[in-house]
């Protein structure tokens, strides 16, 4: 990954290599590109570690799953693993489960990174604009994504839970986490109440990318507050909003342990995360459980294939005007 | 179109730094004055609050006869352009300077006109649909005026708009900003910290300094009679020759020799209670090689080894070191710590002199120099007042 950036450089002397092929004469000129070459040689050796590393951790068991959810294979029956092609995604795909969870999963996703990014942007502009105390209301606006997700859940399920849960009393009459919209939207809010912190952080890295010239150069052209944030602000922070966008986006539609912990998936409020899980771990139907892995793998892929070539989301800090 | 009036405006921040103190200004319809002094003494803040981008702590602001100093910025119908240029990224230069009016809802037609027009004035129109990042720094910094005058507003402001050029382009700059300036006829309001874009600018010239006006005036007073040590010290390249001076019974000893008093400079001193040990200051200009002098006898002739001469073509810059030390007074660590602080040795000082081309003056050698004595300026140390000013009529307004 480090490399990338020289990636340019190499091209133009890679071109210039390919002029100078036709003038060997040229010593001076070759001895400098075997310098190059070199350096170049140890760029790599440098990052082998780290490449190596990556492809043991990710590539590996990416692969094997792969390999598995092309088999027949469930180890409670595991004299009938067999290859099966793709015989795997057929039956998944056509699974009313599967597009059940993966409707859950889309709503859970849409929600609550769309609330995320209204309530992360209120707080970022507050956090950004607070003179008095500035410590003091990072910290304490941060203390929610410092907790361990599962503690959280946990809480929020006894707040919730009947007769002993402080919101449950105070809301409704009802076990709210056993009704199939309460349930969600309680593990919606618990996301939201989770993640918007980080949300807020990546905006202000955002928000300190906005020249102040520019928004007093708006305040002289006439805009009202709101202009100058629609206008100026949001067109200039778009990078670090897309760069949000798809760092929630992605973790949340891998959302595990609020929905684990909550409901266990009952009601239909599995997420495509649980029920590979069920199907994996609980089923111990490996192949079914890979497939569903791969999908999943997959559906991420494409999220972050969308934000980066459609909206041209890029890496906060690389120039990425003129880039599409 | 409209004057603007300062009466007594204070700018404290809520750290405690008062950066503006209690200035008196007023700006006549349709003037072009330049706000200039050191980095740090309060223009932009000045300039700031006359925008509405800063709240005056006290006094009042007046634009047009009406007081403005709760007004938004939006309500104040005045332009701004920055040193930054602060071009919106995200949008063409059309827009860029179209942005203004679509938020006054002006009709599409009519924006489309005005942006035509600002763009011809400015030679931008072939680069109507670029992208500002694609843009030379010039370019840039006309887009910038572009948007400023599309709107037609009441006055503009600039805060070193030419800043961020380099040396030549900010030269034809300089000039295009004045036809601009006067073919419109719209009050400005110009910051810069460069002495010489303040001369060649402005009607009126505002010297600042930490927060106080030094001196109001055109460029000519500023530079004839400036009221204190600061002024003459800043205004001005190179700049006025300062001297330690000691009065004596009938003449004025400096590092080159005894001046006779005469009744005039006898009368002022007498008239300002001047302490004995003085500054005296002599531009480079009231310099000239002896030889080429006729009425040597009016002035003031001195012999002084040639550090160095720079031929300039039309002139020369004489440099000579003279026995006696630099003057020492507070406005003069001032101006030094603004100029870089170059270091000078303790015990001799330094003297510009500007010579005919004519001159025969070699490095090295000893010159004959014939020095102006009317046109010297005697200033107290202490104060940095010029008592050479005193009994004549007063020279612009002096802050107190
Ligand atoms: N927001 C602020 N808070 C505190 N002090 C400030 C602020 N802005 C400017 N100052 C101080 O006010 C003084 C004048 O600043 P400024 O008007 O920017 O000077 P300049 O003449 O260089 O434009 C400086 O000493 C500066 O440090
Ligand atoms: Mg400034």
């Amino acid at each position: 990954m480090s490399v990338s950036s020289t990636t340019p450089a190499t091209t133009a002397e890679e071109l210039s290599e390919g002029g100078r092929r036709e003038l060997p004469q040229k010593r001076a000129k070759a001895a400098l590109s075997e310098g190059k070459r070199q350096e170049r040689r140890l760029g790599w050796l440098l990052c082998a570690p780290a490449a190596l590393v990556m492809v043991a951790v990710t590539a590996y068991p990416i692969l094997y799953s792969f390999w598995l959810s092309l088999q027949r294979y469930d180890l409670k029956f595991p004299s009938e693993r067999e290859f099966v092609w793709f015989a795997n995604y057929a039956t998944v795909l056509s699974n009313g489960y599967w597009w059940t969870a993966f409707g859950v999963t889309l709503l859970i996703t849409v929600v609550s990174v769309a609330v995320e990014l209204v309530l992360g942007m209120a707080l970022a502009l507050v956090m950004h604009r607070t003179l008095i105390g500035r410590g003091l209301v990072r910290t304490s606006a941060l203390i929610p994504y410092g907790i361990v997700t599962v503690v959280a859940a946990f809480s929020w399920r006894y707040a919730w839970t009947p007769s002993t849960g402080y919101l449950a009393n105070l809301l409704s009459d009802g076990a709210p986490l056993t009704e199939r919209a309460s349930a969600l939207s309680i593990i919606i809010l618990a996301e939201i109440w989770k993640t918007t912190p980080f949300m807020a952080l990546l905006l202000m890295a955002g928000l300190a990318l906005v020249p102040e010239d520019l928004l007093k150069a708006a305040s002289m052209d006439g805009a009202s507050a709101w202009q100058r944030f629609t206008r100026v602000m949001l067109p200039v922070m778009k990078p670090a909003i897309l760069v949000a966008l798809l760092f929630r986006t992605l973790d949340a539609f891998r959302v595990f342990d609020n929905i684990y912990v909550l409901t266990n998936g009952a009601n239909e409020t599995s997420s495509v995360s649980m029920i590979a899980y069920n199907n994996l771990m609980k089923g111990l139907n490996l192949g079914i459980g890979s497939t569903m892995s791969v999908l999943i793998f997959l559906a991420v892929a494409i999220i972050a294939f969308v934000f980066v070539k459609l909206f041209g989301t890029a890496a906060p800090g690389s120039s990425d005007e003129g880039r599409r | 179109m409209a004057d603007i009036v300062l009466d007594k405006v204070t700018k404290s921040f809520p750290d405690g730094t008062t950066a503006v103190h209690g200035i008196d200004l007023e700006i006549a319809d349709g003037e072009f004055v330049i706000l200039v002094g050191p980095s740090g003494c309060g223009k932009s803040t000045t300039l700031n609050m006359i925008a509405g981008l800063e709240d005056i702590t006290s006094g009042e602001l007046r634009i047009g006869g009406q007081r403005v100093n709760d007004r938004a910025p939006k309500d104040r119908d005045i332009a701004m352009v920055f040193q930054s240029y602060a071009l919106y990224p995200n949008m063409t230069v059309r827009e860029n300077m179209a942005f203004p009016l679509k938020l006054a809802k002006m009709a599409k037609e009519e924006i489309d006109r005005k942006v035509g027009e600002a763009a011809k004035v400015l030679e931008l129109t072939e680069h109507l649909d670029r992208k500002p990042a694609n843009l030379s720094g010039g370019q840039r910094q006309r887009v910038a005026m572009g948007r400023a005058i599309v709107r037609s507003p009441k006055a503009f402001l600039m805060d070193e708009p030419l800043s961020n050029l380099d040396a030549k382009l900010r030269v034809q700059m300089r000039t295009q900003v004045s036809r601009l300036q006067k073919q419109l006829g719209t009050t400005t309001v110009y910051v810069t910290h460069d002495q010489t874009e303040a001369m060649t600018l402005g009607d009126r010239v505002v010297v600042m300094r930490g927060g106080h006006l030094q001196q109001v005036g055109d460029p000519q007073t500023l530079y004839d009679r400036p009221v204190n040590l600061f002024v003459a010290g800043f205004i001005g390249s190179p700049s006025m020759n300062f001297l330690p001076a000691t009065v004596e019974e009938n003449a004025l000893r400096c590092p080159m020799g005894e001046l006779a008093l005469d009744d005039r400079l006898r009368r002022l001193l007498t008239a300002a209670d001047a302490p004995r040990q003085l500054v005296l200051g002599i531009r480079p200009e009231h310099f000239e090689d002896a030889a080429l002098v006729d009425q040597a006898g009016k002035g003031f002739t001195f012999t002084a080894p040639v550090d160095l001469v720079e031929s300039m073509g039309s002139d020369k810059y004489v440099y000579f070191s003279v026995e006696g030390g630099p003057a020492v007074a507070a406005d003069l660590e001032d101006l030094a710590a603004d100029a870089g602080g170059a270091d000078v040795p303790h015990d001799r000082a330094n003297l510009v002199t500007r010579l005919s081309a004519e001159s025969r003056v070699r490095g090295g050698q000893e010159a004959r120099i014939w020095m102006n004595v009317d046109k010297i300026h005697l200033f107290d140390p202490s104060s940095g007042r010029n008592i050479t000013l005193q009994e004549e009529e007063p020279a612009g307004v002096a802050a107190s």
